[in-house]
């Protein structure tokens, strides 16, 4: 199977890089933000209990989630593609699993997202963010990045087999920024004074994986925060592998 | 070339989508190394019962077998003995024609050298070595078509299913197609489901047809039985002079009744007291000179018209 992953995998990774479109504003618009944000918010730093000096620093890490949120719109989009041109029908006339199809499909995602991991601490260290958790805590950023973009690419996948179309993969985008905002990405919780929104972000997982990523940064090794951010990251990926093997089930019927 | 020696059967297919009946109770067979035509109009079923029998889709009701492998039970081995190149051509267009095969190979378990030599032979098949490093979004309908049926063919299978594989193509792909595909049957014995809406296609292909309507076999044969079946053929003459217009009408009416002609001309449908050549003959022993004489078949489409109440071309409005 790992095979048929690879092969899966190495078609989407082609595909992605040779679509200029699809790749270069996943690179460019997660810096454009974080340029601004950590300009015009850095005012938030100087408020009491802020953890860090360096709004960069804190904001930072939101960049790979929105490289996530990026990534599941390509691996949806991708996947409706093949529904729709009829290209699923031809893998599924070959000996290929399910699952290999499904962990191959995101392939293209998790290139793109190990480049723009890559890219996105290339330039917060070139801007000056220190990295508290030293080589082995960038290391772990790396992989916390590919964890989160399997995990929200699976929930891409599970919407393009539910919907089938393009359209209906993008449809869904709104919806996923919006949970993503009402996170603790722009203060931390204990420094949200609006009690609703303190609220909605404390029980978002979204909060947990912005969080650990956030503390390999700004704190160090922070057993809790990462523990957290992985029991989150693992649960969304458990919960949208559950979602898009069934759904696949019931869009690929081959006998 | 190993060939299966069991072809395709199918007993009371029957496919159920919530209230729409698509396929209504199929019973088919074709043998092996045939070329069988699934003649119909849009929304007749062709598409879900090749579905079906490529395993895509699994039946409601009743079974069949391809290359001896039930559809229902034995997906897998069914899968690695057919080809199928199905309605739309199935294309990344971000990879390239050599890229597509790659993969459909590698995927059905074929590498190294013996793919290379795969790939590299199926390419110069269908004309696309020089557009092998191309993307395929450069590639017009009939290269796409092409390389649809060098991927069908990368294993070797002995069965293959086309589904309407020159929708939207000009004469000259058309023609070609149906050469390449003409030669996998008569050459190297594999066995094509071809479905159709061009009555010429599975005139000039098919060694059987069938033709599906509303779900169902309407009528089954060889394309020359299916038109025996239903008309024998017009001979329609224009004499050479008007004068002698009556005179034609008095013989020809020796080989059958009179049958609408064009203006200047006098046809009859004939009814098996004689052929073309007595019609010939008779002409030239009573010195009657003809400027023209033209012989029509019974078409297929005559055949769907006989059977369903409507033409081919209606049916696709309906």
């Amino acid at each position: 199977m790992a095979h048929q992953v690879w092969l899966i995998a190495r078609r989407s990774v082609v595909r992605t890089f040779r679509q200029p479109g699809v790749w270069i504003p996943p690179l460019t618009f997660p810096l454009m933000l974080m340029a601004v944000n950590s300009n015009g918010l850095r005012a938030a730093t100087h408020l009491p209990g802020f953890p860090t000096h360096s709004f960069l620093a804190f904001f930072m890490p939101f960049s790979f989630l929105q490289g996530a949120l990026f990534a599941t719109g390509i691996a949806g989009t991708d996947l409706a593609r093949d529904i729709d041109t009829g290209f699923l029908n031809r893998l599924a006339l070959t000996p290929v699993s399910g699952a290999a199809l499904l962990l191959g499909q995101i392939g293209g995602a998790v290139g793109l997202g190990i480049a723009q991991t890559v890219v996105y601490l290339g330039v917060a260290l070139a801007a000056g963010v220190h990295i508290d958790a030293g080589v082995g805590g960038a290391l772990l950023i790396v992989v916390l990045a590919i964890l989160i973009v399997i995990a929200w690419g699976n929930l891409g996948l599970w919407i393009a087999l539910r919907t089938g179309s393009g359209e209906g993969v993008q449809s869904q985008f709104p919806l996923l920024f919006f949970v993503t905002f009402i996170s603790s990405i722009n203060l931390p919780r204990n420094l949200i004074s609006v009690t609703w929104f303190r609220d909605i972000a404390t029980i978002n997982p979204v909060s947990y994986m912005i969080e650990s990523l956030r503390s390999l940064v700004i704190v160090g090794w922070d057993g809790e925060a990462l523990a957290l951010g992985f029991l989150c990251i693992f649960g969304l990926m458990a919960v949208s592998l559950f979602l898009s093997v069934r759904q696949l089930k019931v869009r690929m019927t081959r006998t | 070339m190993g060939r299966s020696d069991r072809g395709i059967e199918a007993e009371g297919l029957i496919r159920r989508f919530k209230d729409v009946d698509a396929v209504r109770g199929i019973d088919l067979r074709v043998a092996p190394g045939e070329i069988y035509g699934f003649l119909g109009p849009n929304g007749a079923g062709k598409s879900t019962t090749v579905h079906m029998l490529t395993t895509l889709l699994p039946p409601t009701a009743g079974r069949a077998t391809v290359a001896g492998y039930d559809v229902a039970r034995q997906g897998p081995q069914v899968r690695a003995s057919i080809g199928a190149a199905l309605q739309e051509a199935a294309l990344d267009p971000f990879l390239t024609g050599r890229e597509h095969l790659r993969l459909q190979a590698s995927l059905h378990g074929i590498a190294g050298a013996e793919r290379k030599r795969l790939i590299e032979a199926l390419l110069d098949r269908v004309g696309l070595t020089q557009a092998g490093d191309r993307k395929v979004r450069t590639y017009s309908g009939g290269m796409k078509r092409r390389l649809d049926l060098a991927l069908a063919l990368i294993h070797d299978p002995s069965i293959i299913f086309l589904d309407e594989p020159t929708t939207g193509l000009d004469p000259q792909s058309r023609t070609a197609l149906w050469a390449e595909v003409g030669r996998l049957a008569r050459e190297e014995g594999v066995t094509i489901f071809l479905t159709t809406q061009y009555l010429e296609e599975a005139d000039v292909l098919a060694d059987r047809v069938g033709i599906i309507d509303h779900g169902l076999i309407v009528a089954e044969g060889t394309p020359a039985q299916l038109k025996a079946e239903i008309g024998k053929p017009t001979v329609e003459v224009v004499p050479e002079s008007a004068d002698e217009l009556d005179r034609l009408r008095a013989l020809l009416r020796r080989f059958g009744d009179e049958t609408a002609a064009r203006p200047g001309a006098f046809a009859v449908q004939l009814d098996g007291h004689g052929a073309l050549p007595d019609v010939v003959r008779a002409l030239d022993s009573e010195s009657l000179r003809a400027a023209q004489i033209n012989l029509h078949e019974p078409s297929l489409d005559d055949v769907f018209l006989a059977k369903t109440g409507r033409t081919l071309e209606g049916a696709e409005a309906d």
